[in-house]
């Protein structure tokens, strides 16, 4: 028989204002095995902990059930507790009267009765608790970062600068981002180029550092310290390691028509390019949509031209495979499709532009060399007009985004701001819905667009875009004049809402980290744990997390690395001791189990058992691996005689918790 | 079908196998059971196939498996697809059998018989599409079609997915089956009517455990409701209508991995169409998860024991079921 303690945390207010903590203790204290109960403001305390250690000495308890917060909060704090008054870690129980009950209810009757019951099933399962001990798993040196921005760069870096081997994949064939098409940034307008690029070059340069460019994950197993990840390495149809990145077949090559991907369609390259002059790895690559030699097998330029031999139209996609101790997400953002915003005419006149477009319009290595020119006639716009949260803080959910894209409003300023200083005679408007600047120095960068370039801010949105005559008639409304206003606009450029990037979705899946509805990777603590995923050993960097600007992204960028090299300095991890365990008796031998295990700890072997009649009878039987098992428990479930079970959470504890939920 | 028992004979006598699987006449002439022969004489004495010859004997092979030697055994095209799903889990071993796969059209139901209004039947042959039965009042005949068992009226499949030695010719799938056409029905009503027509029928049940013992996908070392350390056969006593949870819970648990064979049904003597239950299982899974059918192969993984990236969302349930998540 088990001797149980009962310990009801108030939590200041936070459950005693919506539970009566003082019945609940007194009602618990009836139920079978429980031999001291109490309530106490704050049972996380230094005070509250000591208490529950004395009473575990004086009355020899053999079971603890702390009715208070989430487990999530405060289970290890309380199992380190008990477990130096000398009770064993897993003899503890929480019951969550906090997140689960108070925070929920309104009516105290209410949620008293619902905390009593709570309380209840957490006795019922520690009264079937029995004490575990927890083993130990190696830890792989080795990180993995999947997206190669510039948070990707900074956290793999930084992970490289503690001396430990990481890995980048990227899908593009090179390195660098989103950042790598943005022409200034705010608050400084330094070039985004010269700020990036000798970080990507420090990347090349690394000797810990890998790049897998061109490449994507595949398959995620394993778990923290031991994931093992297949890398699918993309035909490039060039050789990587023997391509000096002359560009002589760039030049060449007759395919012209190629729509550039890297000024987002706003000219065209060749079917074999480099990305950009500062390409990291700077090799050419084939795309074979385009290429005549890999479409109909007429062609063959570039192998002519190419002097090194690199060109190989016969590669193909191969796979790798790596071990690593933990996972970086930096999956980033794209903006979204503006198609569905038909009343901007963007997909009617090239002169209705993305953010992203202007930025390569206005840059050097963009499409008109830095001069800013009209798409459709290539003349100077004189008056321009930009809209802010398109798609931003949107309530139609089909067309946009519910939430605030962030980096909008800063970088319409920026590009407002230098339209007027290269261009002092071009008239800018930019309509806004509210102005958000917070930031170190950047309300300041925002004033002086207004103030000192003369930039017209008008607080309104514009209703309609109307391509006529080569102009284009914007119709919009003046909320702090109250009047409508008709803009004959040579340029239109709308602040597109940022998303993730697609591919995040199926990163997620495969690494098992949760996400948001609007497919962010959602953090293991909005505030106290940012850059982890609830997933242990998977870390997230930068937009994939959520909306946010270069400065916000390389400060998370290194937030993670300090994670994983938290985490990589480990020589091993504690494991769980909550792992799976056949009865071999009632094991069948189906084998669903060994094929549901995402960790592969389960294996079968033929063993001699009992028979009748002094008879011996082979069986096949389930084995599972402790320090392979992660505690999931996905084969318990699967298994059908029940033969499989979970060490401390039981198929009984959690058939005892249900019954003393519904008794 | 000829030749059953001449092939029977021969694999004795040859010995490419220790002892044969196959059927005998149980109480009644109509009632052809599972057999296992040891030698000529006994297949001499008791072997029978015909159209009563109903019964699967995959799941006999479990124990069969056990012995030392060979068995042959006949599978007629739905008791192979068991056949292969009891090996896609170890619960036989290929090398210890021989397998004769039979060609079938369809087997009977004395039941169905006495209910065209035949009466004092002694025996019963087929020509063809037509049964001629004797009775203690003369030879009668009728449509074999009328006579077929329920689970061969809908049969899915004339493909013998697994034998050594071929009686008959090889056949294919029958994508006209109409096998889910009651599904379809019961799926119209209303969940009141629904759960109604599920009680009335359930409430026949008597626990005799025929479907659990005949189902070739039922190959627990101990069922769950036999089970006194997990609990569950306590709980489903405690309710006064146990075999709701019985019958669910096995349908739950055979999912993706029943192979429609249909013995449930023909071995309940109440009468319960249980295959409905593992067909709306199936035709759910089909619809979920893709088309796919268990036993056809070694390789595949049963859906509910695999798991993809575009596998179904959980909130279908909500979705499928009309509620609002």
């Amino acid at each position: 028989m088990q001797k149980i303690g009962v310990f009801v945390c108030h939590c200041g207010t936070n459950i005693a204002a919506t539970v009566d903590v003082e019945t609940v203790a007194k009602t618990l204290g009836k139920e079978p095995g429980v031999v001291f109960t109490t309530d106490y403001p704050y049972m996380c305390s230094q005070t509250g902990q000591q208490m529950i250690q004395d009473k575990i000495q004086e009355l020899g308890l053999t079971g603890v059930v702390i009715c208070s917060c989430s487990p999530r909060m405060h289970e290890q704090t309380f199992r380190k507790a008990c477990h130096k008054a000398g009770l064993n870690d897993y003899m503890v129980e929480i019951a969550n009267i906090r997140e689960q009950c108070s925070w929920i209810h309104k009516d105290k009757q209410e949620a008293t009765e619902k905390a009593v019951i709570l309380g209840r099933a957490a006795i019922a399962k520690v009264q079937l608790n029995a004490p575990l001990t927890a083993g130990t798993s190696p830890v792989t040196k080795r990180a993995l970062v999947i997206g190669g921005g510039i948070a990707g760069i900074q956290t793999a870096l930084d992970i490289a600068e503690a001396g430990f081997e990481v890995d980048i994949v990227e899908k593009q064939p090179t390195i660098g981002g989103k950042m790598t098409q943005i022409d200034k940034t705010f608050p400084t307008l330094d070039c985004a180029a010269c700020i990036l690029t000798p970080k990507m070059v420090d990347c090349a340069q690394n000797e810990k550092i890998h790049i897998y460019a061109y490449s994507e994950v595949e398959q995620v197993g394993g778990f923290v310290g031991n994931f093992h990840v297949k890398i699918r390495r993309k035909a490039r149809f060039v050789n990587e390691d023997v391509c000096t990145g002359c560009g002589a077949c760039t030049e060449k090559c007759p395919q012209k028509k190629v729509p550039n991907a890297f000024n987002l369609g706003l000219d065209t390259r060749r079917a074999i390019y480099i990305p950009f002059a500062q390409a990291v790895p700077k090799v050419a690559t084939i795309d074979p949509d385009y290429c005549n030699m890999l479409k109909n097998g007429k062609c063959g330029v570039c192998a002519k031209v190419c002097t090194a031999g690199a060109i190989d139209y016969k590669q193909k996609d191969t796979t790798i495979e790596r071990e690593y101790g933990a996972i970086v997400a930096a999956t980033g953002f794209n903006p979204i499709d503006l198609s569905q915003f038909d009343e901007f005419a963007y997909s009617k006149s090239p002169d209705v532009v993305s953010s992203l477009e202007f930025e390569r319009l206005m840059n050097a290595a963009g499409p008109t060399g830095g001069t800013l020119l009209r798409p459709s006639d290539g003349t100077h716009p004189k008056t321009i007009v930009f809209v802010q949260c398109v798609g931003s803080r949107c309530e139609d959910a089909q067309k946009g985004k519910s939430y605030c894209s962030k980096i909008c409003c800063m970088y319409t300023a920026k590009h407002a701001m230098l339209c007027r200083e290269k261009y002092p005679d071009t008239d800018v408007y930019v309509f806004y819905i509210d102005v958000r600047t917070p930031g170190k120095n950047f309300d300041e960068f925002y004033r002086r667009a207004v103030e000192e370039y003369g930039v017209h801010y008008i607080k309104g949105m514009v209703g309609k875009v109307v391509p006529e005559n080569g102009k284009l008639k914007v119709q919009a409304s003046d909320l702090l004049d109250n009047r409508q206003l008709h803009i004959d606009a040579d340029m239109v450029v709308l602040a597109a809402a940022i998303e993730p990037d697609k591919s995040a979705r199926s990163v997620a899946t495969m690494l098992t980290a949760s996400m948001d509805t609007n497919d962010f990777f959602t953090e293991a603590h909005p505030k106290l744990r940012p850059v982890e995923s609830p997933t242990a050993g998977v870390f997230l960097s930068g937009t994939c997390q959520g909306p946010k600007d270069i400065p916000e992204t390389v400060a998370q960028a290194s937030a993670a690395a300090a994670k994983v090299i938290g985490l990589l300095c480990k020589d091993s991890l504690t494991c769980n001791p909550c792992v799976a365990e056949p009865n071999e008796l009632m094991c069948n031998g189906c084998s669903n189990c060994e094929k549901v295990c995402p960790y592969g700890a389960i294996t079968y072997i033929d063993k001699e058992f009992r028979g009748p009649n002094r008879t011996t009878l082979i069986r096949r039987v389930a084995q599972v691996n402790p320090a392979v098992c992660q505690g999931c428990g996905a084969c318990t479930v699967a298994c059908m005689s029940g033969a499989m079970d979970l060490k401390g959470f039981s198929n009984k504890q959690i058939m005892a918790e249900v019954d003393a939920i519904c008794r | 079908m000829q030749g059953v028992k001449e092939k029977a004979l021969e694999l004795l006598a040859s010995g490419k196998a220790q002892r044969v699987l196959g059927w005998k006449t149980g109480e009644f002439f109509y009632d052809l059971t599972p057999g296992v022969f040891e030698s000529a004489e006994e297949v001499e004495r008791e072997f029978e196939y015909g159209v009563f010859a109903g019964a699967n004997l995959s799941k006999y092979c479990i124990a069969e498996s056990k012995k030392d030697g060979v068995t042959a055994v006949f599978l007629k095209p739905c008791d192979a697809y068991s056949f292969v799903q009891l090996l896609k889990e170890y619960k036989v071993k290929r090398e210890k059998f021989y397998i004769v796969g039979v060609q079938c059209d369809g087997m009977c139901d004395m039941e169905k018989i006495r209910a065209a209004g035949i009466s004092g039947a002694t025996a019963v042959s087929e020509d063809g599409d037509t049964l001629k039965i004797s009775t203690i009042y003369g030879e009668e005949t009728m449509k074999k079609s009328d006579a077929l068992l329920l689970k061969c009226k809908t049969c899915k499949s004339k493909k013998l997915v697994i034998f050594d030695e071929l009686l008959g010719e090889q056949g294919e799938d029958c994508p006209e089956s109409h096998r889910f056409d009651e599904v379809e029905r019961l799926e119209r009503l209303s969940p009141e009517e629904r759960f109604s027509f599920w009680r009335g029928e359930l409430s026949r049940c008597i626990r005799c455990n025929a479907c659990r013992n005949v189902c070739p996908a039922c190959t627990c070392e101990t069922c769950v409701f036999d089970n006194h350390n997990l609990g569950t056969d306590n709980k489903a006593a405690a309710s006064d209508f146990e075999e709701n949870f019985f019958h669910i819970i096995r349908a739950f648990h055979v999912t993706s991995r029943c192979t429609d064979c249909g013995e449930c049904s023909r071995v309940c003597p109440q009468h319960i169409p249980l295959h409905l239950l593992n067909r709306k299982f199936i035709k759910d899974t089909n619809e979920l998860y893709g088309a796919y059918q268990a036993g056809a192969d070694l390789e595949s993984r049963p859906p509910l024991m695999d798991f993809r990236k575009d596998d179904c969302e959980p909130s279908v349930v909500y979705e499928r079921g009309g509620a609002k998540g």
